[in-house]
């Protein structure tokens, strides 16, 4: 039997009038790389924040409704260590005028808090992390001055740094270029391979998904099917999904 | 200007300047780069109301702004995380109900009120020892808190990653609205209620014009915020102008520098 390293039953979340995700079941085994796919407000984002411990009310206002069990290895996700799970947020989360250099932000990760000044050990860790994805010589470079798609390298490196167990994704694809996304993918591969990671990560580009993941599961609020991507990307239970297909076809272009 | 210094209300005024700069530069880093600018404005007006409370109580107007500006604290953080109202307008809110508080306690004390007058525009030479004591217990207790500036700087970069990393960010959240409460209730004295937005926020934003990192931030905000009091003293007594009015233009005046600097 496979170990299992994420398991949600019966879980749903509403925010005010707006239900997030309705009675959510579904088992992550333990090494698998499941890509997390669906339409604008299908709950993805939700989803991944109760796997890693913050409470769906904490960065809401609507009063909030939370119903169902989330384990992580077994236990609520807020009583797993903090540095076994890591995390790369939306891109567009990012508060772009805070004064840091790209050292500092992969630094955060090894410290779970902001550095006032860095160590010549973290300096030299972070400085190696960042050359694994590719950008090294972004290392001293202001924050506010990156890319899209260089910010998702930095980002990589500060949820790498701390070798995480469960590796948490949302959309480190938006922003990068065709080439920046080959990259992502090796070095998430190359990740998983050295450290048997599990990794969960939303994409709106459902071929890389069918390409790299093991497991696809496609969300609309419900799941609508979760398994092997050839599997899961069959045509009615796009259909289901997005509405209709041409619309799905349009979301995973533009998410290239 | 030296044998000025022989004096003791002129020291305790020196003293004091130097204190209150350092503390409202070092908060004023979190609070502008947090987007609350409007926080030392809204803070201060609550101050305000405390002090015209006290003085309807007949009781010393620290001791009942102090609680009065931490209770004020407190209720905008609740309203900001219970709310999508935006942080402008919780703050507005509570910034006018405490100037209506505030002019309805003073209408309602019989005579003239100079002390509160006083506030408004602030009177660094007329700092007593208690303002003064009050002011090092203050700095003392931020300085025994030095170490949770790097769990305030990690919630401000991003309050999502802190909360992944299990920090108790709502409880960092009115712990420092708290402080920022308590600093400026003892910095109106000498800043004035009118003034005290300058002192939390010109150091600060002259230190992000110049800052590659948060932590080079803190120090040039503290240093900026301690320097300008210098000078804004000695026109003070020198030239017997206001010492509020001539601190706040010397930080406007390294503001403006720090801007063409860049350019």
């Amino acid at each position: 039997m496979t170990a299992v390293a994420a398991t949600l039953q019966q879980f749903s979340v509403r925010f005010g009038e707006f239900q997030a995700l309705e009675e959510v079941s579904l088992e992550v085994p333990q090494g698998a790389f499941v890509a997390i796919v669906g339409p604008n407000g299908a709950g993805k984002s939700t989803l991944l924040k109760a796997l890693l411990g913050i409470s769906p009310g904490a960065l809401r206002d609507a009063p909030t409704r939370v119903s169902g069990t989330v384990r992580v290895w077994g236990r609520p996700p807020e009583q797993v260590p903090a540095d076994w799970v890591g995390y790369v947020p939306q891109v567009k989360s990012f508060d772009h005028s805070f004064p840091a250099l790209a050292l500092e932000v992969v630094v955060s990760g090894l410290r779970r808090g902001w550095p006032f000044r860095l160590t010549p050990q973290e300096r030299a860790k972070a400085q190696a992390m960042l050359e694994q994805v590719g950008a090294g010589h972004l290392a001293y470079r202001r924050l506010g001055r990156l890319s899209g798609g260089e910010l998702q390298r930095v980002y990589l490196a500060r949820s790498l740094i701390r070798q995480p167990r469960l590796l948490l994704l949302d959309e480190p694809a938006t922003g990068v270029d065709v080439l920046g996304e080959a990259d992502l993918y090796r070095y998430l591969e190359a990740y998983q391979r050295r450290s048997g990671a599990t990794v969960l990560m939303i994409t709106h580009d459902w071929e890389a998904a069918q390409h790299h993941a093991s497991a696809v599961l496609l969300l609309n609020r419900r799941v609508i099917a979760y398994g092997p991507p050839a599997e899961v990307m069959c045509h009615t239970c796009l259909a289901q999904a997005f509405g209709h297909v041409g619309h799905a076809h349009g979301l995973a272009m533009e998410g290239r | 200007m030296l044998e000025a210094l022989q004096l003791p209300f002129i020291q305790r005024a020196l003293a004091a300047g130097l204190l209150v700069g350092a503390l409202t530069s070092y908060l004023g880093v979190l609070v502008v780069q947090r987007r609350l600018s409007f926080l030392g404005d809204g803070l201060a007006h609550a101050a305000f109301a405390g002090v015209a409370l006290g003085l309807l109580l007949n009781q010393e107007p620290l001791w009942v702004a102090l609680p009065f500006a931490v209770t004020v604290a407190l209720a905008i953080t609740w309203v900001r995380q219970q709310s999508h109202l935006g942080d402008d307008t919780a703050i507005g809110i509570f910034f006018a109900v405490s100037v209506a508080l505030g002019v309805l306690f003073m209408s309602l004390r019989q005579g003239f009120a100079p002390d509160a007058v006083a506030y408004l525009f602030g009177s660094i030479l007329t700092v007593t020892p208690t303002d003064l004591g009050v002011m090092v217990g203050l700095a003392l207790l931020v300085l025994l808190l030095l170490p949770l500036w790097r769990a305030w700087a990690y919630a401000t970069f991003d309050r999502e990653l802190a909360l992944a990393d299990r920090l108790p960010v709502a409880l960092h959240d009115y712990l420092l609205s708290a402080l920022v409460a308590l600093v400026v209730v003892v910095s109106v004295k000498v800043v004035g209620i009118v003034l005290m937005a300058a002192f939390i926020v010109i150091p600060a934003a002259t230190a992000r014009l110049l800052s590659p990192t948060f932590a080079a931030m803190t120090l040039w905000s503290v240093g900026l915020g301690v320097f300008s009091v210098l000078p804004g003293l000695a026109a003070a007594y020198g030239f017997d102008v206001p010492a509020g009015s001539a601190i706040v233009l010397t930080q406007a005046l390294l503001f403006a520098l720090a801007l063409l600097r860049r350019r």
